[in-house]
């Protein structure tokens, strides 16, 4: 876990090629529909091998490891596993061969216990019926030992946070005595601790033999413990490097097909009139217990102000009540001289408040709906959308076309079905809808999770750009590094409560580290040594986790 | 044993809630004999197709197959088994001829859900119609059963007051339930197959990843359960009334549903849930020529009862998270 942490400024060193190829793909593609998901890729794992697929979203990442555990099947090309080169039928026939695979999205069952998860599909059984519930639960505890990942045999996994699941999962895969596991965007949900701490896991597997293919789109974690890299675009195999002969802006660069401004380019703020002012808030959450404990800030026309905090500190329940979706129990929200403390979604909306929320899947988008009639959902009612009550597709068609280009929204057209798009230009839409309504409010919350370096980039512009054209910003984020390179003020939120409020241009992140954590300002050490991170370094940190 | 404690603790509520209806029940013995036997019996004569059916229902619903054309696949059965024993003179034939029409209907759910994808509550649907046309279409009165079903009277079993009565001395259908509820509450929870079916209903593409052939599960499964649907028709026609009649089932087949539903999706709680109902319906023929309310009433409560039962259950029991989703290939992951 150490080691992974302190790796990520320095390359790591190159580990000793074994020679033993266990995956060797060639001439391999793929297509759906009219789609090349993959084309003409070629590529080898060793033994002992930690090997990173880089890529944006859509570059077809998922699509190559997919076709590895005979998830679909190959168009074209052949895919060898430790010399064998049958075509891999289905993921039965993969895992017998030894592969195992953790998915992005979980696969476990939520109200069966870890050790009905492990065994599922090689189920030990007694007497040869029943199930060996008993020697399952061995096994659970055996393999969490053995791999230094504790787990409870008989928790429930719906009861477990995402970060044990994640445990879980590997440990499943380990149980097939896996040569070479797959990690689909492992840490697309962990907290930087949880991440830091799977690297580690890694490295201790590919130490002991295991080769690990792994797909992820932040450079920080590549550069931390891969030993070479496959960046891939629109498909095509576009670079392979050994991690030690590249660094962050070169990957990005290959990633993107272009170069990529990573630091946030931005003009000092000029503060106007105060804009959002939160006394005293207090909100509860879905569990009814107290999630927001007394919040206050301000944030004025022409700033950035960003609400850094460790994820589950109330940062939702804040951006919900401000959001008008969930009623505060106690306290004040003011937008200018109007009180919102108790106005719905769509009066907050008509208010000038605009809102990026955490969730796009469930709170910014309809699925089913166009990607035009998406970019209206916060106006339609209004002229020239509506007239006497109608319609008006033109006007509609319009903005859609021009918001489409101005924010580089990739679709066929206009027409498709926001469902059908990358999680990266579903973002866009969002972002451009609300930027649209031009707001005297922004709220953003996590506007670049699970989006790739090209549209973070974009995103951060426009964010900035609606604070030059006098909007204000509110910016709640768990990337640290993105409430830093944005935000001119930031409010540390720990238990609901702001902490501390520090100017932009002069954070320790070893300081805010501690606030984050609940520290006094003065700040006893907690038994937790500060992470060897240094501010003068910044360029090359945040090159890594911009991304 | 440890294993059988700690399950004791888990099902308190099922397992106190029958005993309590046991003791209930032999406090009424010692009070009246014979109107306590003749109700608990009547229970169980009402409750039995209500079993079978709702057992159909479970393990469609664990392999995440809803099926709502229990209503259909148990009248088909009664009609099929019915004539087959009455046009071959026998009762084994007929037997065997309504389970096969249950499996049948089960097999026709299982192609059209699991093989065409096709939306689960218009396929149960289909189903009802098309039974309640063929059976009608093909009805012809006069005919009759060889002989009745045999009764038995099981060994030392059958001489245990009340429960004696009720359960063990019994038809083969009435004790085939009987049999079936534990073996199949055991399959679900303590074997493979039983943790691979409550897999692939609640998040089938984990099971895929693992392995597991979902939708060749879900196939087998929905037809194997076609025989429990096909046993509760036969039950009706052939063992409960010798005879049958233009829709004999009268809505057990939904009824089944709510039973599935009230009984959490578990076995052992769906009997104890039927015998509820089956003593509501009892307490009904009982009151009968007590109470001067018109016979319509009366018959009525078991339905109004589910609805009440349902309302009183819903958000209390959760159904299987993946049932009446169809299964594609690669789209979960």
């Amino acid at each position: 876990m150490t080691e992974a942490t302190s790796t990520h400024t320095a390359p790591r060193a190159r580990r000793a090629s074994t020679g033993e190829r266990l995956l060797d793909i060639t001439g391999l593609s793929k297509s759906y529909d009219t789609v090349h998901a993959n084309t003409d890729i070629t590529l080898h794992v060793e033994r002992g091998e930690i090997v990173a697929l880089l890529g944006e979203n859509g570059a077809g990442k998922s699509t190559l490891v997919k076709q590895i555990f005979g998830l679909t099947r190959p168009d074209e090309g052949r895919i060898v596993i430790k010399g064998d080169d049958t075509p891999i039928k289905d993921p039965k026939d993969a895992i017998r061969r030894g592969i195992g695979m953790v998915h992005q999205h979980f696969q476990l069952v939520p109200v069966m216990t870890v050790a009905e998860n492990l065994i599922l599909g090689h189920e030990p059984v007694r007497g040869g019926v029943r199930l060996d519930l008993e020697g399952a639960r061995a096994m659970v505890r055996e393999l969490s030992d053995k791999h230094g990942l504790a787990v409870d045999p008989d928790a429930k996994i719906e009861d477990l946070p995402v970060g044990t699941q994640q445990r879980v999962e590997i440990l499943k895969a380990l149980s097939r005595k896996v040569d070479l596991l797959i990690l689909d965007e492992p840490t697309a949900v962990l907290t930087p601790q949880e991440t830091d701490e799977l690297l580690g896991v890694m490295s201790e597997l590919a130490a002991g033999g295991t080769a690990i293919v792994f797909i992820t789109h932040k450079l920080r974690e590549v550069l931390a413990v891969a030993d070479r890299v496959y960046v891939l675009r629109q498909g095509k195999v576009v670079g392979k490097v050994h991690t030690d002969e590249t660094d962050a802006r070169g990957l990005a660069t290959m990633m993107v097909g272009r170069d990529v401004v990573l630091r946030v380019d931005k003009e000092p703020a000029t503060p106007g009139e105060g804009v959002l002012s939160i006394r005293d808030l207090v909100v509860r959450d879905d569990r009814h217990l107290t999630a927001v404990d007394g919040f206050s800030i301000d944030v004025r026309a022409g700033e950035i102000v960003g609400v850094a905090g460790v994820e589950g500190n109330g940062q939702r329940e804040l951006v919900e009540a401000i959001a008008g979706m969930r009623p505060p129990v106690s306290g004040t929200i003011r937008l200018g001289d109007k009180d919102i403390t108790r106005s719905n979604a769509f009066d907050t909306n008509a208010a000038g408040v605009g809102h990026i929320p955490e969730d796009r899947e469930r709170h910014g988008l309809v699925a089913t709906y166009s990607i035009s009639d998406n970019l209206v959902l916060n106006c339609f009612d209004d002229e020239p959308y509506s007239r006497h009550w109608i319609r008006n597709t033109g006007a509609i068609r319009e903005h859609a076309t021009a918001l489409r280009e101005e924010f580089d929204i990739r679709s066929a057209s206009i027409d498709a079905m926001a469902g059908s798009l990358s999680g990266g230009n579903k973002q866009k839409i969002v972002v451009a809808r609300e930027m649209a309504a031009r707001p005297r409010l922004l709220v953003a919350a996590q506007p670049t999770r699970g989006v790739d370096v090209g549209s973070i980039e974009l995103i951060h512009r426009r964010i900035v750009e609606a604070r030059d054209s006098g909007a204000a910003v509110l910016i709640v984020s768990a990337e640290l590094d993105e409430v830093l390179s944005l935000a001119d003020r930031v409010a540390v939120i720990h238990a609901g409560k702001v902490v501390a409020e520090l100017p932009g241009d002069q954070i320790d992140r070893t300081e805010i580290g501690r606030l984050m954590a609940g520290e006094r300002r003065a700040g006893r050490r907690l038994g937790v040594p500060p992470r060897s991170v240094d501010r003068s370094t910044d360029l090359m940190e945040k090159l890594n986790d911009n991304s | 044993m440890g294993g059988f404690s700690a399950w004791l603790r888990r099902q308190r509520l099922a397992v106190g809630t029958s005993l309590l209806i046991l003791i209930a029940a032999y406090v009424f013995y010692f009070v009246n004999q014979a109107v306590a036997t003749s109700m608990f019996s009547n229970a169980w004569f009402f409750a039995v197709p209500l079993v079978l059916g709702a057992l159909t229902g479970v393990v469609g619903e664990r392999s995440g197959v809803v099926n709502i054309g229990i209503e259909g696949q148990m009248l088909t059965a009664a009609f099929a088994a019915f004539f087959t024993a009455a046009a071959t003179k026998s009762l084994v034939t007929g037997v065997a001829a309504g389970i096969l029409a249950g499996v049948a209907m089960g097999a026709f759910l299982a192609w059209t859900t699991v093989t065409a994808r096709m939306d689960q509550i218009i396929a149960g649907v289909v189903i009802n119609i098309i039974a309640t046309g063929i059976t009608s279409f093909f009805y012809k009165s006069g005919a009759q059963l060889p002989a009745n079903m045999p009764q038995w009277n099981l060994p030392l079993l059958s001489s245990i007051p009340l429960i004696g009565d009720t359960f063990f001395h019994t038809g083969p259908i009435a004790l085939f339930a009987l049999l079936v509820v534990p073996v199949l509450h055991f399959a679900l929870f303590r074997t493979r197959w039983g943790l691979r079916t409550r897999a692939i209903g609640e998040y089938p593409s984990a099971a895929d990843t693992a392995g597991i052939n979902v939708n060749r599960m879900r196939f087998v499964n929905v037809v194997l359960a076609g025989i429990l649907a096909g046993a509760a028709g036969t039950y009706l026609s052939m063992e409960a009334t010798s005879s049958f009649g233009r829709g004999i089932t009268a809505g057990r087949g939904f009824l089944a549903l709510a039973i599935m539903i009230f009984g959490a999706w578990r076995p052992l709680r769906v009997v104890t849930a039927a015998m509820f109902f089956g003593f509501a319906n009892a307490l009904a023929s009982q009151l009968q020529g007590v109470v001067h309310t018109p016979q319509q009433f009366i018959t009525l409560l078991p339905y109004v009862l589910t609805l009440v039962v349902l309302a009183a259950a819903a958000g209390r029991v959760r159904a299987p998270a993946a049932e009446g989703v169809p299964f594609v290939k690669g789209e979960g992951s």
